[in-house]
């Protein structure tokens, strides 16, 4: 890790002002164990590195009659442990439950997990150049890409590793932003970028930006929702490919359903064709199984990955007959 | 792997001499071999930060500074750079050899421990951010001569092999125990989730913990 200088922020106010406008000069942390990682790797190598958790007040979880608020500094294992979590968005607390380990849960936060960078073995290696760190390729491709994409059409074949994010975008979640010009609101389903868009960043943070909050409105009456994950160790593990699926089921028929995969493609994927399916019609084993053909019609494995295809699929068939029962 | 040890030294400043009749000890002969020739080759390259002044500290940062970190109840004072991890300043600053830095990547909890109260990998932490919180490692666990419950239970049910993810289990475990003293045999899975033993000796790490949580039940 090169060393840097290491700044305590005091409010949000001041951020955007200690950041710069290049990556390379400034960037947050808060719980860290993404980026400490990053720096050891040497994918990121910050001049500053800015410290929030030093701003007081942004560690929070509020509940009022449009859903919940939580704040940026908010602890995995804070929303872990959060009645309202638990007993009222059980795909977020599912998915928050197999996030890495009890260790990594009391560090990170919720808001650092939705901005994860990948876990690429190829962007992670000092010894590859590629497209995310201003190189000339995406070495997936004729590589070893066992773990990489199997939708999107590049130039990068990452995943987006986050747990959280899937089940929050799943709920219809907003991402707070704050920078030079002051707050922003952003949808969930607006806030992830491809790498046609944005080859260096996984979203449309600029940086001298960052996330305050993420509020989550109150799930509809009737509205169920899970989440799964498959990977291959079963704990302190990324996701092979994970289902946030959130659904509004009267009298066996959905009327709405939300489901995004992660682990799959840049950024997390809704599966717009399999909810557009589902939408109206009364659930049997034959439309569920018709739902997760749907969710995987795009799909475009690499050489190492078609297992994904297998398992979105599975996992697809199961959290609509499970929701729906 | 060559960051862990391309880090200079700046409390050390010549390698220890060997005196007649020194004990020596592995980590005593490695400590003096290495520490000498590090310090040699990079303390040039030690910063303070040229800011001084507090208020332009505020915004501009630090690149090292002098901490102070309260482990095991007791207070240590060290030199570290910023991106000096907590692992790093416990074990090479204040020879604080509890937590291990196996994985260095927040992946084996060989690292683990108590940060206020919560568990967390020390070489995802850096140093500065422990200040002026309470730390524990497991060299804090024993009552002098007499070992923590768990300890006594590691020791009862064989619940080490070669021993080197030990003191990441034990911290994990008393963490455990702390929160929920009666813990089902999957709570205990799940609260140690976060340690890998690559001995595999997980059967007897949870019996252990299980033995243990029985005896301090009893208030034994």
């Amino acid at each position: 890790m090169r060393n840097f200088s290491y700044v305590n922020a005091t409010s949000i106010e001041q951020v955007p002002s200690l950041l710069g406008r290049s990556w390379d000069d400034a960037v947050v942390m808060a719980g860290g164990t993404d980026l400490v990682g990053e720096m050891k790797d040497y994918a990121a190598v910050p001049k500053r590195v800015v410290n929030l958790k030093s701003i007081e007040g942004l560690d929070y979880i509020r509940q009022d009659d449009a859903g919940l608020r939580i704040g940026a500094l908010t602890t995995l294992t804070d929303v872990l442990e959060n009645s309202a979590v638990s007993q009222e968005l059980p795909v977020l607390h599912q998915a928050v439950s197999v996030i890495a380990s009890p260790q990594i849960r009391n560090m990170a936060t919720l808001a650092g997990n939705i901005l994860q960078r990948p876990r690429c073995w190829y962007y992670r290696s000092e010894d590859f150049p590629c497209l995310k760190k201003g190189g000339a390729r995406c070495y997936a491709v004729g590589g070893v890409n066992t773990y990489h994409a199997i939708f999107g059409s590049g130039p990068s074949y990452i995943v987006h590793p986050s747990d959280a994010a899937p089940a929050l975008m799943a709920l219809g979640a907003t991402v707070h932003v704050h920078g030079p010009r002051g707050g922003d609101e952003v949808l969930m389903d607006d806030f992830f970028t491809m790498p046609e868009m944005n080859i260096r960043r996984e979203n449309i943070l600029r940086p001298n930006e960052i996330v305050t909050e993420i509020s989550i409105p109150k799930p509809e009456a009737n509205s169920k929702g899970m989440f799964l994950k498959v990977r291959e160790r079963e704990s302190i593990d990324f996701a092979l490919v994970s289902l946030a699926a959130q659904m509004t089921v009267v009298n066996g028929t959905c009327e709405r359903a939300s489901l995004v995969l992660g682990g799959v493609a840049p950024i997390p994927w809704r599966a717009v064709e399999a909810e557009d399916y589902l939408r109206g019609r009364r659930i049997t084993e034959a439309r569920a199984e018709s739902a997760a053909e749907a969710a995987v019609e795009d799909a475009a494995p690499m050489p190492h990955n078609g297992y994904k295809v297998e398992i979105a699929k599975n996992l697809v068939k199961q959290a609509v007959q499970a929701l729906a029962s | 792997m060559a960051d862990r040890h391309d880090e200079a030294r700046p409390d050390e400043s010549t390698h220890s001499e060997i005196k007649p009749g020194t004990r020596f000890t592995r980590r005593g002969f490695l400590k003096g071999a290495g520490a000498g020739a590090v310090t040699a080759a990079v303390a040039p390259a030690i910063l303070v930060s040229e800011a001084g002044t507090a208020a332009a500290q505020e915004t501009e940062g630090v690149m090292s500074a002098t901490i102070s970190l309260d482990v095991n109840g007791s207070t240590h004072n060290a030199l570290v750079e910023a991106r000096t991890t907590l692992a790093d300043a416990l074990r090479d600053r204040l020879e604080i050899t509890g937590p291990k830095v196996v994985c260095d990547k927040g992946e084996c909890g060989a690292c683990t421990v108590e940060l206020d109260g919560k568990l967390v990998f020390s070489c995802m932490t850096l140093a500065m951010d422990a200040q002026g919180r309470k730390i524990e490692t497991v060299e804090g666990m024993a009552d002098g001569d007499s070992l923590h419950p768990l300890q006594e239970a590691f020791v009862e049910k064989d619940a080490l092999m070669c021993g080197f993810c030990t003191p990441g289990f034990l911290m994990s475990s008393k963490s455990l125990l702390d929160a929920n003293d009666n813990p089902t045999p999957e709570e205990v899975r799940e609260g140690l989730s976060g340690n890998i033993c690559r001995c595999g000796t997980y059967p007897h790490v949870f019996e252990a913990v299980m033995s243990a949580a029985e005896k301090m039940r009893k208030g034994g």
